[in-house]
């Protein structure tokens, strides 16, 4: 607070009052009946110096708001650069001397490393910069830039060689040229851009300044004419005085959009403000705007920015199981995964429902990695049998309409089951449909599988 | 027979002679009416008899004034394909034309105190109705008759003069000049709004629509949601030609005016001593300047200064309002339509049209207020406490 006042007065720099037309007006009219007030002191004033002191105040107080609405939306901006800021480790790097690992190392602050520098990184240590892995390979925690909780390898060579400062290696270890400047990585970026240093003027705020220039430049003729007609009516009445220039000051003041004009640029800074504290940081002024459209954010990555490992902390099943069947199977499934949501709902089984975890090799169970094969085959659980080529083969033209009879065969189990038909009946209907070698030798026996489903659909209605 | 004061030719003789000009007037007042124009016959314009014999006459010529900028607004709802659009532009138009009338019907009856001070009978009489005279001796419409015809009183020249400065049209029934002063602030204030209540044929409409898409922008801007117009978003060009078609005329009056009360070439072509005086220029330079084409008479425009004056504030408020319009059609046509969405600003409803009509008695209102305080709003002062 004390320091929005403070900014307040040092804005009144010409240079910055000019950036914002409509407000440097009303400046100019403060400059201009504090000279007439002084003007008035030495005795030959157009008004009584105390009425027009008045008004000049009332102007100064004018201006200094503005400024002190824009000040307090650019602190609060601050603020949270320097909540970012902590994020931001002072890591204490292993400067190498040279480009191999039983180099000698140095400790160096992470804000004193340049570009060209080589460090090390071992397991534990947080990675001081951005930069390229040119020896190692390692595992490692990027969950406090991407939200990605899984971690992920990176090695020298490669596409997966780039490395951000903030992350933490958690295996292994890494010798890493750093290639950013300090004051120039990732984190520093996103800090420059909430400080507004960078800040463009959204649309709307162009198209809103076009306005208020057109209706200063009316009010200022308004007022500007309106001496001469106060001239005239003067002369035709043969009594009176011609209004003074500190009413004409006023009444303008008074007429033009000074409170739009004042809180316009604090009101760009508070849309970027909104936004960060719903976690999203607008790359331009058209984004702040386009946001005010949005009524629904939805995002892919469930984690907040500062902790990216989802935790399981309820098992909820649909309608016909039961919640301890579920906790049994999903602690089974996740016995062998190792990302921190596998694991955590091994633990929330073990918590709420006291499963504790078992030796997979005493069930006679074998985990299944999940992939696309690994998939293809849970689909149909029971078979043992290899899977027919024509299957997991794309066709020549993408349009052709036939299986053979033996991808429709290993089909038959799976389909009878979720038709709810009779495995007889269903394979009935695949030989129905099933077309033999034209003349007896052309070609290979082949089933039209759309007929086939068609003629299935029929059944099932 | 002789009359008390003949009157009597440059050599002294008795006129007994009067020489009445005649044309093909009915088609002349039929164009000049319908096409918003305004140039009559006769100087007198239609309080002339050939121009305008009678009451229904009248009726007539009143309604072919309004007739096609009013239609416009159907013309401009069938044209987006949403009839309510036209409805609300139309709507606001008919609210402030309303207002105005009431407003100056209300100040003409009210007539001139003056008057009444030296016995003056200004009331309204309907008169004794008997079957066999339906209007009896007593009955008179009252009012302000200065510079009106009988035939149509105070209030339909009231309702003459509401009309043909909302319109942009400039035929008189009546001589402005002699209108009370609250009666003379209406026609007065219509024009300056920027004819857009009903306006010119295609002018009216056309500057409405300039005030539309300054209000749909200040009111998208309040509600937060980028502003759009009929589905197209209106941006910085937009608003930068919607500006000026607002901001060029009254620059063009209150600038005129102000030349015309500092300078000798200004000031002596007045007839009347004052405020009203004041009231004639400022009359002068807000019927040019927004294309209308009435006067008040008592000022002798025919002058080397009035003439170039007024014909460079024509030239200019004409074009330079037609122009910005071309360049908005083409900026409009040649965005994308975005489909409404749940946050879209509604154009017809109630409420905007409320926000339109707010919008253009605010803008005309700030930009001519210290004008007006000093013409007609002084001269009425004057008149109410001598």
């Amino acid at each position: 607070m004390k320091r929005a006042i403070l900014d307040s007065f040092r804005k009144l720099h010409p240079r910055h009052q000019l950036r914002n037309p409509v407000m440097f007006t009303v400046y100019v009219g403060s400059l201009l009946t504090s000279a007439l007030f002084i003007h008035a002191l030495v005795g030959q004033g157009e008004a009584p110096a105390g009425f027009i002191l008045a008004i000049s105040l009332w102007l100064w107080f004018t201006v200094l708001f503005a400024n002190f609405a824009e000040a307090m939306a650019e602190a609060r901006g601050k603020a949270q650069a320097d909540t970012l800021r902590k994020a931001r480790h002072d890591i204490l790097a292993k400067k190498l001397a040279a480009r191999t690992r039983d180099a000698p190392v140095t400790r160096v602050a992470s804000a004193d490393l340049r570009r060209g520098d080589i460090v090390l990184v071992e397991a534990g240590d947080f990675i001081p910069g951005d930069g390229e892995v040119v020896e190692g390979i390692a595992s490692v925690d990027e969950s406090a830039i991407t939200g990605e909780s899984a971690p992920v390898i990176r090695e020298s060579g490669g596409d997966r060689s780039a490395v951000t400062g903030g992350t933490r290696v958690l295996s292994d270890w890494l010798v890493v040229r750093i290639t950013a400047e300090p004051g120039e990585s990732f984190l520093d970026r996103m800090i420059a851009m909430i400080e507004g240093a960078k800040r463009q003027k959204t649309p709307n705020e162009i198209a809103l300044n076009i306005l208020l220039a057109a209706l200063t430049i009316i009010f200022l003729v308004v007022c500007a004419t309106l001496f001469s007609y106060s001239i005239y009516s003067v002369k035709a009445a043969g009594q009176g005085k011609t209004v003074s220039v500190t009413v004409l000051v006023a009444l303008f003041v008074c007429l033009a959009p000074t409170t739009i004009g004042a809180l316009l640029s604090a009101i760009g800074i508070a849309g970027m403000d909104r936004l960060i504290q719903a976690n999203c940081i607008a790359m331009s002024g058209r984004a702040v705007e386009a946001a005010g459209d949005v009524d629904v954010l939805l995002l892919d990555k469930t984690g907040t920015i500062t902790l990216g490992n989802r935790q399981a902390v309820e098992f909820i099943p649909v309608k016909e199981v039961s919640v301890a069947d579920l906790a049994d199977a999903a602690q089974l499934a996740s016995l062998a995964d190792e990302t921190p949501e596998g694991r955590s709902i091994v633990v929330l089984a073990k918590e709420k429902h006291g499963l504790r975890g078992r030796d997979i090799r005493q069930m006679g169970a074998t985990f299944f990695p999940f992939s696309a094969q690994t998939r293809m085959r849970a689909t149909d659980p029971g078979s043992t049998a290899r899977v027919p080529v024509d299957l997991v083969t794309a066709s020549g033209s993408g349009l052709d309409p036939h299986i053979s009879p033996a991808a429709a065969e290993f089909q038959v189990r799976r389909v009878a089951h979720a038709r709810r038909l009779d495995e007889a009946l269903v394979r009935q209907f695949v030989a129905r449909f099933t077309e033999d070698r034209q003349l007896g030798l052309l070609g290979d026996p082949r089933v039209n599988v759309l007929k086939l489903n068609l003629a299935l659909d029929a059944e099932a209605k | 027979m002789s009359l008390l004061q003949p009157t009597q030719d440059a050599s002294g003789k008795e006129v007994t002679e009067q020489v009445l000009a005649v044309g093909p007037v009915a088609s002349q007042v039929a164009i000049k009416e319908l096409g918003t124009n305004g140039g009559g016959f006769f100087n007198v314009n239609s309080a002339h008899p050939f121009e305008n014999p009678a009451p229904l006459s009248n009726f007539l010529e009143m309604l072919a004034i309004l007739l096609i900028p009013a239609a416009l607004c159907f013309t401009f709802g069938a044209m987006v394909g949403d009839r309510r659009q036209g409805w609300a532009i139309l709507a606001a138009m008919v609210v402030l034309f309303v207002v105005c009338v009431i407003a100056c019907i209300w100040a003409e009856q009210g007539g001139n105190p003056a008057l009444t001070k030296l016995g003056v009978d200004q009331q309204a009489r309907d008169g004794e109705a008997s079957i066999l005279v339906v209007a009896s001796a007593s009955a008179q419409a009252g009012g302000n008759m200065e510079g009106k015809e009988v035939r149509f009183g105070p209030v339909n020249s009231a309702i003459w003069a509401t009309a043909t400065t909302s319109a942009s049209n400039g035929s008189v029934n009546l001589m402005h000049d002699s209108f009370t002063p609250l009666g003379g602030l209406v026609p007065m204030w219509l024009m300056q709004l920027g004819e857009v209540v009903f306006g010119g044929v295609g002018s009216g409409l056309y500057g409405m629509l300039a005030f539309v898409i300054v209000t749909v922008f200040a009111a998208g801007l309040m509600v937060g949601r980028t502003p759009e117009y009929l589905g197209k978003k209106i941006e910085a060009a937009e608003m930068k030609m919607a500006s000026l078609v607002i901001l060029i005329p009254p620059l063009l009056v209150l600038i005129g005016t102000a030349v015309a009360a500092v300078t000798t070439a200004g000031t002596s072509s007045l007839a009347s001593p004052g405020a009203h005086g004041f009231s004639e220029m400022l009359y002068a330079y807000s019927s040019t300047g927004n294309n209308n084409g009435s006067a008040f008479a008592g000022l002798n425009a025919n002058t080397p200064f009035y003439n170039l004056t007024t014909g460079l504030v024509m030239l200019i408020g004409r074009y330079c309002l037609a122009v910005p319009i071309l360049a908005i059609a083409g900026s409009l046509a040649r965005k994308k339509v975005v489909p409404a969405g749940g946050g879209t600003l509604a154009t017809h409803t109630p409420l905007f049209v409320l926000m339109l009509i707010a919008v253009v008695a605010l803008v005309g209102a700030l930009s001519f207020m210290p004008a007006l305080a000093l013409g007609p709003i002084v001269e009425y002062l004057q008149m109410m406490h001598p």
